[in-house]
């Protein structure tokens, strides 16, 4: 099973547990994205994300159904935030349920890898003298 | 044909605008696309890297562009 949202509210680990509840397996891997507060030696006020929602769904559920492929996992959830988010604030989560360990980390490590490639999300530094868009130019 | 183009991002502030109005002719490729948007805002050329999505897909560089396409300028991701 799949669940995949955008959502425009803060993102909670717990509902995302909530989900993958399979008692017949045993593993949960969670990777949880959050805004830090600084990148490079800048400080970073906040981070404005943005997605072309319908392409974003679908790049998101072809990796959920990609990992479901390559390795024997039963469950993948992927909920991305948009909007403005504080520092400390979850920008993603990603969750695998599996019978072993070794699956569900390896199939979280990709759908979180192949996200950053490939998902339209577009993300903006925020800090007190301007601001920029991630990973835009060179 | 007249198209709508979509843009986000860096895309969206390059065009001054979250969608541009192009007129093409029938049979243009993304690449002729590409070339195009490159010329007509040069600030595209300094991008990382630049991609067309065509209803909802990433497009090829040979893919033509039909009336009705939805046609989104992707410019680089960064989700996560």
């Amino acid at each position: 099973m799949i669940d995949i949202q955008i959502k425009n509210t803060p993102l909670s680990v717990d509902e995302c547990r909530k989900w993958l509840v399979d008692d017949t397996v045993g593993g949960e891997v969670l990777f949880v994205g959050k805004v830090r507060n600084h990148t490079q030696d800048k400080e970073v006020i906040r981070l404005d994300f943005e997605a072309y929602a319908p392409m974003a769904i679908k790049e998101m559920r072809k990796i959920a159904e990609q990992a479901m492929a390559k390795w024997p996992i039963s469950q993948v959830i992927i909920h991305h935030r948009v909007g403005q988010l504080d520092v400390g604030e979850i920008a993603v989560i990603i969750g695998i349920a599996a019978a072993h360990r070794k699956e569900a980390f390896a199939a979280c490590e990709y759908a979180i890898d192949t996200l950053k490639e490939s998902v339209p999300i577009w993300k903006k530094e925020i800090f007190a003298d301007g601001e920029v868009w991630v990973a835009a130019h060179p | 044909m007249e198209i709508e183009i979509k843009a986000f991002g860096i895309a969206r502030d390059i065009l001054g605008n979250s969608t541009l109005n192009l007129d093409i002719s029938e049979e243009t490729s993304v690449e002729k696309l590409m070339l195009q948007l490159k010329k007509d805002f040069p600030a595209f050329k300094e991008l990382t890297s630049l991609a067309i999505a065509i209803n909802t897909s990433y497009a090829t560089p040979d893919q033509v562009i039909k009336q009705g396409d939805e046609v989104v300028i992707i410019p680089p991701v960064a989700g996560g």
